[in-house]
């Protein structure tokens, strides 16, 4: 390998890099507590609404760097008017997950329409959608905590509760063998389409990476994925959020990069100029973008609401935050147009690494914050020099 | 000795990447008159008062203030040694006062016990003196974004006056003035002149440049022409001295056959009475139809009002023979018409996209697998074509298009619109800073388009490309088609700009 192909590798895999670097370094600090199969199993249902949110966040900064502040507080009504409908109106579950999903959606619509057909600053609309929906969960509740403890199938559904695994089909013993089977089907489906695409690539003559590196990508992924199945296994299998969050990053991962929709995101952002004169509407895109937020915010308040069996006023404060950080360091530009879904995941995961391996080693709640937010500040201030060929200063 | 000239440039030459913008060009400014730099587009004008500036550095030649010899590095020591320009399209802030805009970077300021605070009072008491100085009457405090342009350019000139400066230089003052704020401009530079300032006046209309001017420089292709007293010099002369240039032929010859009429364009006029006004033209099947003018003929807005991205107040397009209603362009897009931007950079690339998305972008939706799913293998096939028929540099289509040469994009771009088959392509400046070899690939493609039966409008400001590439020229001035060129004989290039000079 030259030394160009390898600073080339560097510079595509960084945050995964990263990510390696910081595992490795929590295991060392934590004498391995953090790969303990609970602690892994953990790490998913405690950042699950981190993944469904930053991927819909990405949507909207993809757009041009505009961000969603109001995210955090429409977790928390959608939650709120949940708990509710199930708890103190008796609605039928059904009805209420899909009355949540209708809210979370026309609010997003709401917000969307003010920022794509008016052109207010997605800034200030989602400030404001900010404090009118923290405002409204609190008058929906009546400032109080409301139990959904005994809707177990919900809480199960959506992945909270002591019960909210899936169930092991096969095993019986203490290892979940329906989780490590998933495991080992992911890891070939896996490999399969890796090879055939680089078959297809190969055959039309397109660059492909060396064969060497390719082989050490696939080998370290599948055993990745291997292991990550095998430490599920071995506490209680597959969460059922891990299943929410799956479906949620195939299917916008899908759509961002294989539909026109998903494309006409990157074009908006990338110039919005030149896409109007391509013929696309783009307040269509930017209404789209905000909308989805809603939608997924509905999602997150539930697997909010499911994890913590209870609705409050207080629930998903910063939400916002995480799911910006995560797209942000994850590799999205925030002048739009640059970032991937599975590029927010790894940003998403290494925020939920340092998290828990914080607190693992008991550092205090405080200095917590104090590390994310220098980690946000230094992957941006990296992404932003790199592009600039590695000019720290800008010449007045 | 003092000398004769307030200002004199010697032997000042720039080079561009690719391109000697100015070669061994000279100006000498007399104090207390009104000296007209003139030339084409594109001649170097604003390139030399660029340097003059200090936007630019030159790469030879020297400045001498009062026969002293200067050197100037930016806008800020220009100022501070009496040199103020007027620009073309004016930079204010629209939301301060007149007062704030004119003492930007350098307010008045007072002592209060330790802290230095603005002083206010000062700064709109100076103000109201340097607008009365050029007999403008009005309130220092206004908003900016209230006057009108006039007046912003007024108040741009009492800030030069307050820097007491001793060259101003005019870029175009009056491309965007009513005939009345000409006047009142026109009385400003008399007291100016008669103060002893020297002037240096950049504008195409003659009627002005006779008027006004005491001497005339002038330039052509980044050379020095002469310079002559105005009272000297004919309307024929100046326009035979701009563009008394040999026609190179690096042009594809002009063998092709014209199909029917394929769009009508009928009393076109914008909503904005300064804009368009009433062009009508026809478009013919395998014709490049070149729109000549100088900048600001509002031929861009023309083409961008057919290609519904502009207000149109009356008029109609037909195409083939049918009206049709163009509202945005994804209504012109379905007529089948595309167009090619002349700001590549602002409006035409996707600069953190790749080549494949950039070509992709208009034609997405017509690849699709099962109504939403995008079709990628033959939309590689499309773009890997089009890489090769264009003959784009670069090592895949996955290449983000911001590395690639101006050229090149360009190429890109092109293919973006071809992918879309339009029956009718406009190019706006489609060689604007591209080099030479790659222009050449340019005309190539456009000429191949044409045979095909395509329809072509083009508008250019480099003559030679107008003449070399157009099978009609229309000429536009001010709005207005003030002139239509279609027989090969009378294309020439003093036609061309004597209509591209028809103001009124």
């Amino acid at each position: 390998m030259s030394k160009n192909q390898i600073l080339g590798f560097l510079k595509k895999n960084t945050m995964i890099i990263v990510l390696i670097i910081v595992v490795a370094f929590f295991s060392w600090r934590t004498g391995g507590a953090i790969l303990l199969p609970m602690n892994v199993s953990n790490l998913i249902s405690q950042n699950a609404y981190v993944f469904v949110l930053a991927t819909g966040m990405l949507l909207c900064i993809l757009t041009g760097g505009n961000i969603d502040l109001s995210v955090g507080s429409v977790v928390c009504f959608v939650g709120a008017v949940g708990a509710i409908l199930m708890v103190n109106l008796n609605v039928p579950i059904w009805i209420a997950i899909i009355v949540m999903i209708i809210i979370g959606t026309a609010i997003g619509a709401f917000q969307g329409f003010w920022i794509a057909f008016v052109r207010i600053p997605p800034f200030i609309v989602t400030l404001a959608g900010m404090l009118v929906f923290r405002g409204l969960s609190n008058v929906v509740l009546n400032g109080l905590t409301v139990s959904i403890k005994d809707k177990t199938f919900f809480v199960n559904l959506f992945g909270g509760g002591a019960d909210c695994y899936v169930k092991d089909f096969i095993g019986n013993g203490t290892l979940n063998l329906t989780c490590f089977f998933a495991g080992l089907v992911a890891t070939a489906l896996f490999i399969m389409i890796q090879v055939s695409n680089r078959m297809k690539r190969t055959r039309k003559n397109y660059e492909v990476e060396m064969f060497g590196a390719f082989i050490a990508k696939l080998v370290a992924i599948s055993a990745v994925i291997v292991v990550f199945s095998y430490k599920l296994a071995q506490h209680k299998g597959i969460p059922t959020v891990l299943i929410w969050v799956l479906v949620v990053v195939l299917v916008y991962g899908y759509i961002t990069s294989n539909t026109t929709v998903g494309r006409y995101f990157y074009a908006v952002g990338g110039n919005e100029k030149a896409t109007k004169l391509s013929g696309i509407n783009t307040n269509k895109v930017y209404f789209l973008a905000y909308t989805n937020m809603g939608f997924l915010a509905a999602l997150a308040g539930m697997i909010t609401i499911a994890r913590l069996t209870s609705a409050q006023p207080t629930y998903g404060q910063n939400y916002e935050m995480d799911a910006i950080g995560s797209c942000f360091i994850g590799g999205a530009s925030a002048y739009g147009g640059i970032g991937t879904v599975p590029g927010v995941i790894v940003g998403a995961v290494l925020m939920g690494v340092i998290n828990l391996g914080m607190s693992l080693m008991g550092v205090d709640a405080n200095m917590q914050k104090v590390v994310k937010g220098i980690v946000l500040l230094a992957a941006v201030i990296f992404d932003v020099v790199s592009k600039r060929g590695g000019k720290m200063i800008v010449k007045n | 000795m003092a000398s004769e000239y307030k200002l004199e440039l010697r032997g000042v030459s720039k080079s561009f990447p690719g391109v000697k913008a100015l070669d061994n060009v000279q100006l000498s400014i007399r104090p207390g008159t009104v000296h007209a730099l003139m030339g084409e587009n594109g001649a170097g004008k604003s390139t030399l008062m660029k340097c003059l500036f200090g936007i630019y550095k030159m790469d030879a030649g020297e400045v001498l203030i009062d026969g002293q010899k200067v050197i100037i590095n930016n806008p800020d020591e220009a100022m501070k040694m009496g040199i103020a320009m007027v620009h073309q399209e004016l930079q204010p802030i629209p939301a301060r006062s007149v007062g704030e805009n004119m003492y930007l970077g350098r307010f008045p300021v007072k002592k209060i016990g330790p802290i230095q605070v603005i002083d206010h009072k000062t700064m709109y008491e100076e103000t109201e003196k340097w607008l009365n100085e050029v007999d403008m009457h009005f309130d220092p405090k206004a908003m900016l974004s209230t006057l009108s342009i006039g007046q912003m350019q007024s108040v741009e000139i009492a800030k030069a006056v307050s820097h007491d400066a001793k060259v101003i230089i005019f870029d175009e003052p009056t491309s965007s003035l009513s005939d009345n704020e000409v006047e009142t401009l026109f009385k400003i530079m008399e007291k100016l002149r008669s103060r002893g300032v020297a002037m240096i006046y950049i504008s195409h209309k003659m009627d002005e440049i006779k008027r006004i001017a005491d001497d005339i420089t002038i330039m052509r292709d980044g050379t020095y022409i002469g310079t002559w007293p105005a009272a000297e010099m004919s309307m024929d002369d100046i326009i035979a001295k701009m563009v008394g240039r040999e026609l190179t032929n690096i042009y594809p010859p002009k063998d092709r056959e014209f199909g029917e009429v394929i769009m009508e364009v009928d009393g076109l006029s914008s909503i904005h009475a300064r804009s368009f006004q009433n062009v009508s033209f026809k478009l013919r099947k395998g014709e490049i139809l070149g729109f000549g003018g100088l900048v600001g003929a509002q031929r861009t807005e023309l083409m961008e009002g057919i290609f519904g991205i502009r207000n149109i107040s009356k008029g109609e397009i037909k195409i083939h023979g049918k009206k049709v209603d163009i509202k945005t362009s994804r209504d012109a897009m379905k007529a089948g018409i595309g167009m090619i931007t002349e700001d590549r950079r602002a409006r035409g690339i996707f600069g953190c996209l790749s080549i494949k998305d950039n070509v992709g972008v208009s034609v997405y939706n017509k690849f699709l697998q099962a109504g939403f799913v995008l079709d990628h293998a033959r939309i590689n096939k499309v773009v890997d074509d089009s890489i090769n028929k264009l003959r784009i540099k670069t090592p895949n289509m996955q290449e983000h298009i911001a590395n690639l040469s101006g050229g090149n994009q360009q190429k890109v771009i092109i293919s973006r619109w071809l992918a879309n088959d339009p029956d009718i392509l406009i190019m706006d400046e489609p060689t604007r800073g591209i080099d030479i070899g790659a222009k050449h690939e340019i005309y190539e493609i456009m000429t191949d388009l044409a045979k095909q039966g395509k329809a072509i409008i083009m508008i250019s400001s480099e003559m030679p490309e107008l003449l070399g590439m157009s099978d009609r020229v229309i000429v536009m001035c001010n709005g207005k088609k003030t002139g239509e060129i279609d027989n090969e004989a009378d294309m020439t290039q003093e036609k061309v700009m004597s209509y591209a000079t028809q103001f009124n």
